[in-house]
């Protein structure tokens, strides 16, 4: 019973609101929030190695990664938003492909709280791109729910894949997709150094 | 999607209350965010959260307070889906009297922000239209959350507390930055 319930709940979540509903642009917040993380190749592979990487790291790092990079990717929107400013935002998140990528590649392990660190440092930078792009005259809680949301599915896809660590060739598999991380961010860093 | 309903006409007071706080994320985060919470602290959080919240949101739109509006509503909801969601995510062991206390006042506030936006509240049929729906959703997520002992789905429900946080803190920047156009 509280299955359906809980099923019920989902599907009245997901569905679309009406056009015609008296609290006009709210649709077009939610949506537009949640195609923004999606918009560009350098946040999205940063995003699915977190949830790569905390899978090769397996619990408590598999949850607690990106449950940090999502809170502190915030405080960087936050200060995007109210416009402080913070050098090198593009390096940074070039940067932040290929740690994450070399860290997918290299399994490394290093104790939980530099990983949950370095994640959220990162996260800043990404935040940060996100909050000064922010679109003025959107419908902000459901913009950020959306955005919220897309951040969390792309963590969420990175861990999915990042189970095929438990067999041989998953382990290798994740290695390469490091590689692929890392070349993406050397492109990117590449692109922003130019 | 339909594009022809009811909107000038209505729904009738109570159905008009009940559609404008499901309808308006700004009242369904704070209730949704105080279930989570109360729901993980357990079935006597949850039981006094319950009939807190709708208490005080019912006393809230009954009076004639002056809400927070514009900017301070914005920052106010962002502010406590920044605590709720902070305390859900942290799964932080608080008082009793602290949550009650915690379900009084976003109870309150919000119910008096709503009835300053919603006309209907006025109506008594809408006020009862509006106590029953937050009755309802908060019963019902609480009522999800309180059985749970999976330690993933535990989990996941502070995940989404994390989001809410999240959320909140994008809200503030929002509302601070005069963006905002609700």
């Amino acid at each position: 019973m509280r299955q359906r319930w809980a099923l019920g709940l989902i599907l009245l979540g997901w569905t679309a609101a009406a056009q015609a509903h008296l609290c006009a642009g709210e649709a077009a917040g939610f949506l537009s929030g949640l195609e923004h993380p999606l918009s560009g190749l350098d946040h999205i592979v940063a995003m699915v190695s977190v949830g790569l990487w905390g899978a090769q790291l397996g619990a408590p790092a598999i949850w607690l990664l990106p449950v940090t990079f999502p809170l502190v990717m915030a405080v960087g929107g936050f200060l995007g938003l109210i416009g402080v400013p913070l050098p090198g935002v593009e390096v940074g998140i070039a940067a932040s492909a290929m740690v994450l990528g070399a860290a997918v590649l290299l399994e490394a392990r290093p104790p939980l709280t530099v990983a949950a660190v370095l994640v959220g440092i990162f996260a800043i930078f990404h935040g940060h791109a996100h909050g000064v792009e922010l679109p003025p005259g959107q419908n902000g809680l459901l913009y950020s729910l959306g955005f919220v949301m897309a951040t969390g599915f792309l963590h969420a896809c990175g861990i999915a894949v990042g189970l095929i660590h438990r067999w041989p060739w998953g382990r290798k598999t994740l290695r390469i997709a490091g590689a692929l991380v890392l070349a993406t961010g050397g492109f990117f860093l590449w692109q922003a150094l130019a | 999607m339909a594009s022809a309903h009811l909107v000038s006409t209505g729904l009738g007071p109570v159905y008009d209350s009940v559609s404008h706080f499901l309808l308006s994320p700004e009242y369904l985060a704070p209730v949704i965010g105080l279930a989570l919470f109360a729901g993980l602290r357990g079935a006597q959080h949850a039981r006094w959260a319950l009939f807190a919240v709708s208490g005080a949101w019912l006393a809230g739109g009954f009076g004639e307070y002056a809400p927070p509006a514009g900017v301070l509503a914005s920052l106010w909801t962002a502010g406590v889906c920044l605590t709720l969601g902070g305390l859900v995510a942290a799964d932080m062991k608080i008082p009793l009297g602290l949550t009650t206390a915690l379900a009084l006042l976003v109870g309150f506030l919000d119910g008096a922000m709503n009835r300053a936006a919603a006309g209907g509240m006025s109506n008594g049929l809408g006020w009862l239209g509006v106590g029953s729906a937050v009755f309802v959703l908060m019963a019902l997520t609480a009522s999800l959350i309180v059985p749970v002992r999976i330690p993933w789905l535990r989990i996941a429900v502070r995940v989404a507390g994390s989001w809410l946080a999240a959320l909140g803190l994008l809200l503030a920047g929002w509302a601070m930055h005069g963006r905002l156009n609700t």
